[in-house]
């Protein structure tokens, strides 16, 4: 009795045991996905977080213990993303026909994403720390931390509402693109790369390979459209922010 | 299988090798994608192992933001005290961005037999 006590005290700290928990979590968000005939709504990766955090916090586990265990899960993130390598070049004929499109579009999303994100924080009272926080919330968690931090923000609060980003993009996303009678996949998946990048990209690759490519490329090449643009934006930001401010 | 991770670990590989050396602003795997997508053209078809292992990962992308997203439990002091306007923002922000990208995407290459 006590072996088995000790042995479970043992357990339930070790990496094996988050790293299952984190599985069995998203197995059972997924499972409520699937049978919901994938309701956006019911976005795994949303259901599985809320079980985890509620485990954690009832069991008064910290987030590093946690980690060790979903390291291993995290790390498979950049394998990952060199796998939509694939997709894009089974799509690539497509994508080569709509270079042009696909530049613009990304262009004008990118700056969306920054501008009305920053403007309605800021009018809302977001403190300068919270807006370089969260200037870069639609590009890929690396990138989007490492720009937080060049303008004064929080990387680790980037991170977060990175991920929310991601989650929103993939639950709402598809429901306002019905709304805007959006259907061709070459749209639906590069809006959903550029505002929701690997999330919103892991929702449209299982709805459509072409959608999923398109939003591979978008979340590739919105992170290196949003990394050479935000700090301009942000300086003019900043020279405007002041003008008022010096009566 | 195992030849074909290798494969993509040593995309990965060069692409943070490149992106640290150069101090580009691209992340290492996005450059490892497109290292990875210019083999691919120079080969001209993707090998079928290649295509499973690629596969097994995609299929569960979504699981892997799980960890990160689980970290949203350090933050729930600052994000309370600054909830409406990140709330606010992100919705209405990631909404726009859609709209704007999916319409202007649809309208630039727009197909002929598409009406």
């Amino acid at each position: 009795m006590n072996n088995l006590q000790d042995t479970w005290v043992y357990l339930s700290a070790s990496p094996l045991f988050h790293l299952t928990m984190t599985l069995v979590a998203f197995q059972v968000a997924n499972y409520g996905f699937e049978k919901a005939g994938r309701n956006p709504l019911l976005n795994p990766v949303l259901g599985a977080v809320i079980l985890l955090v509620g485990m954690l916090l009832i069991t008064d586990t910290d987030y590093d213990t946690y980690f060790e265990g979903a390291q291993f899960v995290h790390f498979l993130l950049g394998p990952a993303t060199v796998a939509l390598a694939i997709p894009l070049y089974r799509q690539w004929h497509q994508v080569r026909q709509s270079a042009l499109a696909i530049t613009v579009s990304l262009l004008a999303g990118s700056l969306t994403a920054i501008l009305t994100a920053v403007v309605t924080a800021w009018i809302m009272g977001g403190s300068l720390p919270v807006l370089a926080s969260l200037a870069p919330k639609s590009v890929t968690a690396p990138v989007a931390m490492a720009i937080a931090e060049k303008l004064g923000g929080l990387p680790s609060l980037t991170a977060v509402l990175v991920i929310v980003t991601g989650i929103f993009g993939a639950m709402f996303g598809p429901i306002i693109l019905n709304l805007v009678g959006v259907r061709d996949w070459r749209a639906r998946g590069l809006a959903m790369g550029t505002a929701s990048h690997g999330i919103g990209t892991a929702r449209a690759l299982q709805v459509n390979e072409t959608a999923g490519a398109f939003s591979g490329l978008a979340m590739g090449l919105n992170a290196l459209a949003t990394a050479l643009l935000l700090p301009i934006i942000w300086g003019v930001l900043l020279v405007l922010q002041s003008v008022p401010a010096q009566p | 299988m195992l030849a074909y991770l290798t494969l993509i670990l040593l995309c990965q590989l060069a692409g943070e090798l490149v992106a640290g050396a150069l101090s580009l602003p691209v992340p290492g795997p996005v450059l490892g994608m497109v290292l990875l997508f210019v083999l691919l053209m120079l080969r001209g078809k993707i090998p079928q192992g290649l295509d499973q292992t690629a596969n097994g990962l995609l299929q569960s992308m979504s699981l892997l933001f799980v960890p990160a997203g689980t970290g949203v439990m350090l933050h729930f002091k600052l994000l309370g005290e600054a909830l409406l306007p990140l709330g606010l923002a992100l919705v209405f922000s990631t909404l726009a961005t859609i709209v704007v990208t999916a319409r202007l995407m649809q309208w630039l290459s727009k197909e002929p037999q598409d009406e």
